[in-house]
């Protein structure tokens, strides 16, 4: 008995290990190729002749890119939370409109990205630019946000409500002033996964926003924008020397570490809240 | 003179499926305690949500006509925001909202326009009324969720003051407390009745004996007897209130 425990303790622990290892592996060959070529250069100076010069124009293409997504996705996807948690009646419409979201989650981002072309760039006539780029992506993370945002103001308890609406507060007050409050750090949660999804999101982006490769940076949002999953996509499937080689890397490298700071940034600003609420 | 009347009051829960309150009479003495005891499930927790239409938050059907000064709260005409304004509710659970005690308390006024030093007073003259100010002045910026059941009972209690009610309405408020946060409650109670009118719902008779002036004994959705605490205890004219009161069910 005692040797059945140590030998399933083993192999869960084994389990564990290699799960930590495969990102490890991942992180630190994307690491070791790519460090070299990170200078202050690379990171301030724009691109040229393919694979030379820097990655500026994609690194704020790609901080522009979340921008509008989440200046989309955010705003819609709250609103769309309060008014299925709070508002509507649990009846057909509102459980096929539930229904939709979920599906809305799982459609391949290809498949987004081709929609954003087809509606956004051609038959409203955005062209290819950071507004179809920033609202595909918009597309693609809502159902994220809706049903974050839900579930978080699900978690509120019943009584916050009640009390509120006894003192005479209305109720899109008392949902403004205890309900969204409350619910905060989990909104904060799904808008963090969703910037996540989107910051590495490579086949929307490169439907809609641009070739990767701009040396310039859009003047509105009516221009076409560098992002850097696309310039790593272009490096790697178009790139045949070192010097673009060790660039896929290093973008690579840099787009991890952006994601770290976003999300670092996010869980401290999730915690610090919820310690100000008092919930630990 | 009475502050509330209530008249042929029905509610029904479930899309009329369920009966829970049948051909309600009654008249709520100004300034006075009025408790409202009955076994579990018999409606007093309904009836005293139809005093600020709270049951309106669930799905409920009301009948019937409520006059609170003589106005029919159930008017199309009437703002039930306003209405809520005079008359505040406290729950069974405490409930403060995770924000400080001050916060708390100023809830309510600032959300209806009361700004800067007016708030400071209010909140502290709300947590002198409530018998809080001396246990928790020097630590407003607390967070309310960190103090004790009964402490927080009582700030729910301020923090119904603070929007300055006539009538209070408290639905069960000792239940989830220990014997002497429940005995503070009940003292603080009868402080508060020359300045307010109060209906408490209770399951404790010796709480409705201890506390209030009158007494409504409901039974199944039905209002059985009502009179002064004194006569509803000691000389009942319904044998159910007598078997009630005394202890042959409950």
């Amino acid at each position: 008995m005692k040797v059945k425990e140590e030998l399933v303790k083993g192999g869960l622990c084994v389990a564990a290990l290699l799960s930590v290892a495969v990102l490890l592996i991942v992180v630190g060959y994307v690491f070791v190729n790519g460090i070299g070529v990170i200078s202050l250069n690379f990171l301030l100076e724009s691109p040229y002749r393919f694979e030379y010069g820097g990655i500026f124009p994609q690194i704020i293409g790609s901080i522009c890119l979340v921008a509008i997504c989440l200046l989309f996705a955010v705003p819609m996807g709250v609103a769309s939370a309060i008014y299925l948690a709070e508002y509507a009646s649990d009846n057909v419409i509102t459980r096929t409109a539930r229904f939709f979201v979920e599906c809305l989650a799982g459609i391949p981002s290809i498949v987004i990205g081709l929609f954003g072309l087809v509606f956004l760039v051609y038959y409203l006539d955005l062209g290819i630019c950071l507004l179809s780029g920033g609202l595909a992506l918009g597309f693609m993370i809502l159902p994220w946000t809706v049903r974050a945002s839900e579930e978080a103001i699900k978690t509120v308890p019943h009584t916050y409500r009640e009390a509120s609406l006894a003192l005479g507060v209305s109720k899109w007050r008392t949902i403004r002033s205890v309900v969204l409050k409350s619910a905060y750090p989990g909104i904060i949660t799904g808008i963090l996964l969703g910037m996540g999804k989107a910051i590495g999101e490579t086949a929307v982006v490169l439907l809609t926003a641009g070739s990767g490769l701009e040396s310039f940076l859009p003047k509105s949002i009516f221009d076409p924008v560098a992002s850097l999953p696309v310039y790593i996509y272009m490096m790697a499937t178009q790139g045949h020397t070192s010097a673009a080689y060790s660039r896929t890397f290093a973008a690579s490298l840099v787009l991890i570490m952006m994601f770290l700071v976003i999300s670092v940034f996010a869980l401290l600003l999730r915690n610090r809240y919820i310690r100000h609420m008092g919930r630990r | 003179m009475s502050k509330i009347e209530v008249c042929g009051l029905n509610v029904y829960y479930e899309k009329g499926t369920v009966h829970a309150l049948k051909e309600v009479n009654l008249e709520i003495e100004t300034n006075k305690i009025t408790a409202l005891i009955g076994p579990s499930g018999c409606g007093k927790t309904t009836f005293i949500r139809a005093l600020n239409r709270m049951n309106e938050v669930n799905d409920v059907m009301t009948k019937g006509k409520v006059f609170i000064d003589g106005v029919e709260i159930y008017n199309r005409g009437v703002d039930v925001i306003n209405l809520r304004k005079k008359v505040g509710m406290v729950f069974q659970q405490p409930n403060p909202f995770p924000m400080s005690i001050y916060d708390n308390v100023a809830y309510g006024p600032r959300i209806h326009g009361t700004r800067n030093k007016k708030l400071d007073t209010i909140v502290e003259e709300s947590l002198k009324k409530a018998a809080l100010w001396d246990e928790v002045h020097d630590r407003l910026e607390k967070n309310a969720l960190k103090f004790s059941g009964g402490q927080q009972q009582r700030l729910c209690i301020a923090r119904a003051l603070a929007v300055n009610p006539e009538i209070i309405l408290f639905d069960e408020p000792c239940s989830a407390l220990d014997p002497i946060s429940t005995a503070r409650v009940e003292d603080l109670l009868r402080a508060l009745k020359k300045d307010y009118t109060i209906v408490i719902v209770t399951h404790n008779m010796q709480q409705a004996a201890r506390v209030s002036d009158f007494t409504a004994f409901f039974l199944l959705g039905e209002m059985i007897e009502y009179g002064k605490t004194t006569q509803i205890f000691e000389k009942p004219r319904d044998k159910r209130t007598e078997d009630y009161v005394t202890g042959r069910f409950g």
